[in-house]
């Protein structure tokens, strides 16, 4: 499956780009990340705390368990400040 | 409903102003405007604010959307500003109008908490003593929960 990946604020800083395009066989969010953090320190140090990170797939916020089937775009992000 | 996502500063006073005059059943408007804040002991130079294209416009259409589902709106009015801006510049508005000042006061309120924690923005300070992320306060998600 194609993904769209996005990443915003210090998650985009951290590995060093603002988006790519990934082949995947991760059914969930977490298998996703899991599988990123394994390919590069980069991923691995932007990932080492889910707790301070939020995520959105397809534009809807949701959770790392969310599972990635029909899933087109996944973003992470720090917790907003909007306002 | 208006909702608006731009880089360009907007003008306060006229947007209040034209709202509050669009039509005659509306008996209360409230407005909120968020300035970026400098402070004297921790100096700000500037604030840069990033979002998710898309995602943001969404979001801020469906808090929208539910604070006209919770009370009684005739009208509501978001602009948010994303880029680079210094200390004084506004950063984003909210407006709400009702027949009775109550609704109009309570859905500000909403648009508010649910903006500061569901809209996909993020600012970044520049300060004198060096450049972060704003952190998001506990209080801030802890605020969702009066409603």
């Amino acid at each position: 499956m194609r993904l769209e990946l996005l990443y915003f604020a210090w998650v985009r800083e951290r590995i060093g780009i603002p988006r790519e395009t990934v082949e995947t066989e991760a059914q969930t969010v977490a298998a996703l990340v899991s599988e990123l953090s394994a390919r590069e320190d980069r991923y691995a140090l932007a990932f080492s705390d889910l707790t301070s990170l939020r995520v959105a797939v397809d534009q809807v916020l949701t959770d790392f368990d969310a599972p990635l089937s029909e899933a087109r775009e996944v973003a992470f992000f720090p917790p907003m400040t909007g306002g | 409903m208006d909702i608006r996502v731009q880089a360009e500063a907007f003008d306060f006073g006229a947007e209040a102003n034209s709202f509050a005059q669009a039509r005659t059943d509306t008996g209360a408007v409230v407005t909120f405007c968020g300035i970026v804040r400098d402070t004297e002991i921790d100096p700000l130079n500037s604030m840069e604010i990033e979002h998710y294209p898309g995602m943001t416009e969404r979001a801020l259409a469906e808090i929208a959307a539910e604070a006209q589902r919770r009370w009684a709106l005739l009208d509501v009015l978001i602009i948010h500003r994303y880029g680079l801006m210094t200390p004084g510049e506004k950063i984003m508005m909210v407006a709400t109008a009702s027949a009775h000042r109550a609704d109009a006061f309570a859905a500000a309120d909403f648009l508010m908490d649910y903006l500061k924690s569901r809209a996909p923005f993020w600012k970044k300070e520049h300060r004198t003593a060096g450049t972060d992320w704003v952190q998001a306060k506990e209080s801030d998600e802890a605020a969702l929960g009066r409603w």
